[in-house]
Order: structure tokens, then sequence, then C-alpha cells
């Protein structure tokens, strides 16, 4: 009997109370002869060599950053200082002039618009996605399923660049004369017709090439859900969706907006597959469906190799721009992780 | 409210391993029966085909028939789900929805039955959690989360939550197993207080709990390794527990078995 509570308890402590005092002090022993342990191994030699190696590894690592960090904002700053217009307003992008001006409004625009494009896109698609197949997928088909998820994530960016300029772009026609003709009053979804090398189409794309790391994450942690959470609905009666509410998205939406955040910096600091769809320009439109804008990355891509040594600076300044924002969308997340870490039902 | 459960030929499988077999046996409404055994005759899978949650674990299947007064559970056309706000569960660990305040998590149940009004939700929350003698501990914290609370409590709070919605039945699989002495005679206690409701099905490998708890006992026994586990008898406790009609009973119950 009891075959299906046990299966779902397994792991977990015994349940009964004095076990588990037990398990305590066993586990607090553990830890004294851990320690103990740890405090004679450094006598021998194995122990100091791998210590020795472990700890260099991690300080070379933060030295690494370091270096990294000061060689940027000293190459940027140099860029910064010679300016003629303002680095964080100017629409313009000029450093091959006497009085260099250039700003990142333009591509702080379009990484943010084209990155929310891809996130409104994908995570949607990619939740149901694994939901499907951690919930309602029979065994058979979600194995396959998933596989294919995986390779998706396989494919160099290239690749989704050139397929999306040959293929997705001429599609994209369609969509957005109709998009033109029911939304075009908002003016965000207006269209002059040009070639839909727009935005739209960039936010598209990387909504596929993000999908695959949103669905695999959120997939695992579905998974996780323990089995006595949804019986618990189960046996309210609840439907298959009404335990899914109840029990699994609760349970894996942390988990689901670190898959998210994992897809927003891919998204974010996408190049080829931007550069090789995107028209660009240094003009923010309203329109997400007129070609032009940029984003940091594809602007640095494009760039670079026939830019000056004052324009590499400028350009780089650029990227730490595009690294603050990384950080602060990262920030961002955690705290909307911690927020509800009471109810996090980690502790159940 | 409370409703008579009348079971026939009733065999349950995992996949292809036959889990219980054969077992017809009625409980009685208002009352509480207990199910005793050793571990792996089935009891648990029993009670489990009571609410048609044995079908929801892979390969999990039944036939025969459970007659809740005189519907068949496992009838053509009858939604486990409907069957399953009929006959309410308890179960091994407590339970309650982590990322739900204890509020919400009483309120759970009602929420997925239909519209109710706020003060209405209130009303029966607070009714739900006095049923469950949790009222008290947790009136002043009621939004607070429910996993905070002791294992104990959060054991009453998943009483509070099957009540909540009026069942039938109310079915309990071991609900003192992971709990300390004093809780477990608050919840004993309670299940005394909720049979004048409900029909009370538990199951329990404490014989003693069995023996103050329960009106009615059904020892359940394996005729060999590998073997369906199977119903031995049903009896008032009374007569389980001093006088029962087969050996294998008398002997599990005094312990000289296996």
């Amino acid at each position: 009997m009891d075959i299906s509570t046990h299966k779902t308890h397994a792991g977990a402590p015994a349940p009964t109370p004095q076990p588990a005092a037990t398990r305590t002090t066993q586990r607090k022993h553990a830890a004294r002869g851990a320690a103990r342990g740890a405090a004679r191994g450094t006598t021998r030699p194995g122990d100091r060599i791998f210590l020795g190696l472990s700890r260099g590894a991690g300080i070379l690592l933060l030295l690494t950053m370091a270096a990294i960090a000061v060689f940027l904002t000293y190459r940027a700053s140099l860029a910064i200082s010679q300016d003629h217009g303002n680095f964080l307003t100017t629409f313009e992008w000029n450093t091959n002039q006497q009085q260099p001006v250039f700003g990142i409004a333009v591509l702080a625009f379009g990484t943010v618009v084209s990155s929310i494009i891809a996130m409104v896109v994908a995570v949607p698609v990619a939740v149901a996605i694994a939901l499907f197949l951690t919930h309602y997928a029979p065994r058979r088909l979600s194995g396959p399923i998933s596989y294919v998820i995986d390779l998706l994530a396989a494919v160099p960016s290239i690749v989704y660049g050139l397929w999306g300029a040959l293929i997705l772009v001429p599609h994209m026609n369609g969509l957005f004369g109709w998009l033109n003709d029911y939304l075009g009053w908002t003016g965000v979804f207006s269209w002059e017709g040009g070639a839909p090398r727009s935005m739209l189409t960039v936010g598209i794309l990387l909504a596929i090439m993000i999908l695959p790391i949103i669905t695999n994450v959120s997939r695992e942690v579905f998974r996780q859900v323990p089995r006595m959470h949804e019986e618990a609905a189960l046996a309210l009666g609840a439907t298959r969706w009404e335990v899914i509410r109840m029990s699994v998205l609760p349970f894996g939406r942390s988990g689901v907006i670190s898959a998210s955040m994992l897809g927003l910096g891919r998204a974010l600091g996408e190049t080829m597959a931007v550069a090789t769809v995107l028209s660009p320009s240094f003009l923010i439109k309203a329109s997400l469906l007129d070609p032009g804008g940029g984003t940091f990355a594809q602007n640095i891509a494009s760039k670079f190799s026939e830019a000056t040594e004052f324009g590499r600076d400028a350009l780089i300044a650029s990227g730490l721009v595009l690294f603050v924002i990384t950080l602060l969308v990262n920030g961002a997340a955690r705290l909307i992780i911690a927020r509800r870490k009471e109810y996090s039902g980690a502790n159940a | 409210m409370a409703k008579r459960i009348d079971v026939s030929g009733l065999t349950a499988y995992y996949g292809a391993h036959k889990a219980i077999e054969d077992i017809s046996m009625t409980v009685e409404p208002r009352s509480v029966t207990a199910f005793i055994g050793p571990s792996g005759c089935g009891k648990s899978t029993f009670l489990r085909t009571l609410n048609r949650m044995h079908e929801v674990t892979p390969g999990g299947r039944v036939e025969g028939k459970v007659l809740l007064d005189s519907e068949d559970l496992y009838g053509a056309g009858v939604d486990p789900v409907a069957v399953r706000r009929e006959v309410g569960m308890v179960f091994q660990r407590p339970n309650p929805f982590p990322t739900m305040s204890i509020f919400d998590n009483v309120a759970a149940g009602l929420r997925l039955n239909g519209n109710y009004k706020k003060s209405e939700l209130a009303d029966i929350v607070e009714k739900s959690l006095r049923g469950a003698n949790l009222w008290n501990e947790v009136k002043d914290r009621l939004n607070k989360p429910g996993a905070g609370l002791s294992g104990g409590q959060q054991q009453r709070l998943c009483i509070a939550r099957a009540i909540a919605v009026e069942p039938k039945v109310l079915l309990m699989d071991e609900p003192c197993s992971a709990l300390d002495p004093i809780s477990t005679l608050a919840i004993e206690d309670l299940m005394g207080k909720l049979k004048e409701q409900f029909t009370i099905v538990i199951v329990t490998h404490n014989m003693q709990q069995a023996a103050r708890v329960s009106d009615r006992t059904a020892f359940f026994n394996l005729a060999g390794m590998g073997q369906p586990g199977r119903l031995v008898e049903l009896d008032d406790t009374e007569r389980i527990f001093s006088n029962p009609s087969v050996q294998a009973t008398e002997d599990y119950i005094s312990g000289r078995f296996g």
C-alpha cells in the first residue's frame, strides 16, 4: 500500500519526530567532524594543493572581472569626455568627425523595446509548452518534444539571423498589414509600408531564440512541484487547470521568473540575429512596424570593424550601458523573487 | 449530510500489479471507520479509491463498485472532480498550499466551487477553522502563510480546508503519523466532534488510535508476498479488539503477527 504517497515523500524527512531529532544531531556531528577534518586537512599536501588551486581560481576570477571593468570604464570615459553631444540623450552616432557627437538614447530604446516584445511573446508560450510537457502530454510525446526544444537552443544565432532575414521578414508583410488595418490607429502598430525589418520583427525573432531556455528551465521547475501539493488541490475537487493554478504555478513562480531572466539576458545581448534582420537608423519611431532604430549589441557589431580608435572607445561606452541595464534587470528580478520568499514553498 | 458508502467487488491495480482484490464493505454514516493492517496491505490504496484519487497515479485503475448512498462513483459519466468535491481527503503529511495564507488555504475549495461574497467566505472560513479546533490559535494571523504553522496546526488547517466545502465523507490517510503526541491527541479529539457531521474513514498504523477513535474497524491483510491485499474482517471496534472472529486479526492485534 501507500505506493503513491511513499513515492512522493522519498527523500523527505521521516515523519515521526524522533528520527528527525536524531537526524539533526547526526548532522551536527557530521558538521563538527567536517570542520575538524578541514582543520586537520590543511596539514596534508593534497588538501593544501587543492585549497591553493581553488582559492587561486576564485581570486583570478575576481581579478579578471576587476581588470575588465577598469579597462572598459577607462576607455569609455576617454570617449565620453570628448562627446560634443549628450551621451544619454543624443539621437546620433558620429565618431569620425572633428567634434564627435554620439548618444545611446536610440540604442537603449531599441534594446529595451525589442527585448520586451521578445518577452511578451516568448514567456507565455514557453510556460504553456512547459505545462503541456509536464502535465498534459503523454510521456511518449513529451520526450521527443523536449528533445526538439533542446535542439532549438543549439542553433547558432547567425543561423537564426539568416532564417529571419530570408524567411521571417518576407512573411511578416501579411501580419504587418493586418496590424496596420486594425490597430494602426494606436500609432504603435501603424505601418508606412517599408520592408518589415523593424523592431517587431526583431522582437519576434528574439522570442523564438529565447523560447527554448525559458521552456527548459520552466519545465524542470514544474516537474519539481511536490506531488503532495498537487494532490491537495485534486482532493478539493480541482480540475487539471485548477491544480495548475493552485499548486503548480505558485510553486513555479520564482523559477519561471529566473527562467525569463535568463531569456531576457540573451535577448538584451543578442547581436548577429538583430544585425541581420534590422535595418538600423538613429531614430526612435513610435511605430514598432516601421524599420529603423538599433540595439547596443547590433550597433557595436556593425560599427566596430570600421571604427577608429576613438570610435571603438565610444562603442565600448555603449557596451558599458548595456551591462548596467542587464545588472538593473537582474536586480529587479531578484527583488521580485525575494518579496514573496515567505510564501515560496521552499519550506514545505 | 453524511452519506453511507457501499463498496462491492472492488479491485485496484497499479499497471499490471493488482494491489487490492475483491473488497466489499459498508461504511456507516456519522461514524468513524478505521482501516488497520500491515504495511503494503492496500488500505491506503483502498482509501484512495473512495474518492477516485487512486486513478491519478500513473497506471492506477479500478474495477468494481463504490456507491455513495445510491450513486456509483465509478458509473459512466461520473466526473471524478465532482466526486472529490463530495468526498474530502486529509493526507499523511500536512500539505497546506505553501503560497497561500491561512485564510486562502481554507477558502481554496470554496473558491473552486463557486462565487461567494467576501462576508460569506469569511463566515465559512471561521466556521471551518472553529470546526478544526484551530480558530483560537490563528484568528489574529489569518493572512500569514499557512506553511508557517506547526505540523499539528498545519494538519488541522488541512482538515479545516477539507471540511470547508462540506463534503459528505472525510477520508484521512494516516493523518497523525507525522505529528507529535499532543497534536495527535488534538486531531483525535477533533474526529470525535467531526463524526457528528461527516462520515469519517481513517487509515492508521496505530492500533491504540484505532481503538480510541473509531466505531468500526476493518482489518486488511496480504495473503502472502506479491499477493493483493484483502479485507479480512470489518466489525465493531470493540469486538475487533476484544474478540475478533478471524484468527489473523487477533494475531495482528496482539502482536503475534509475522
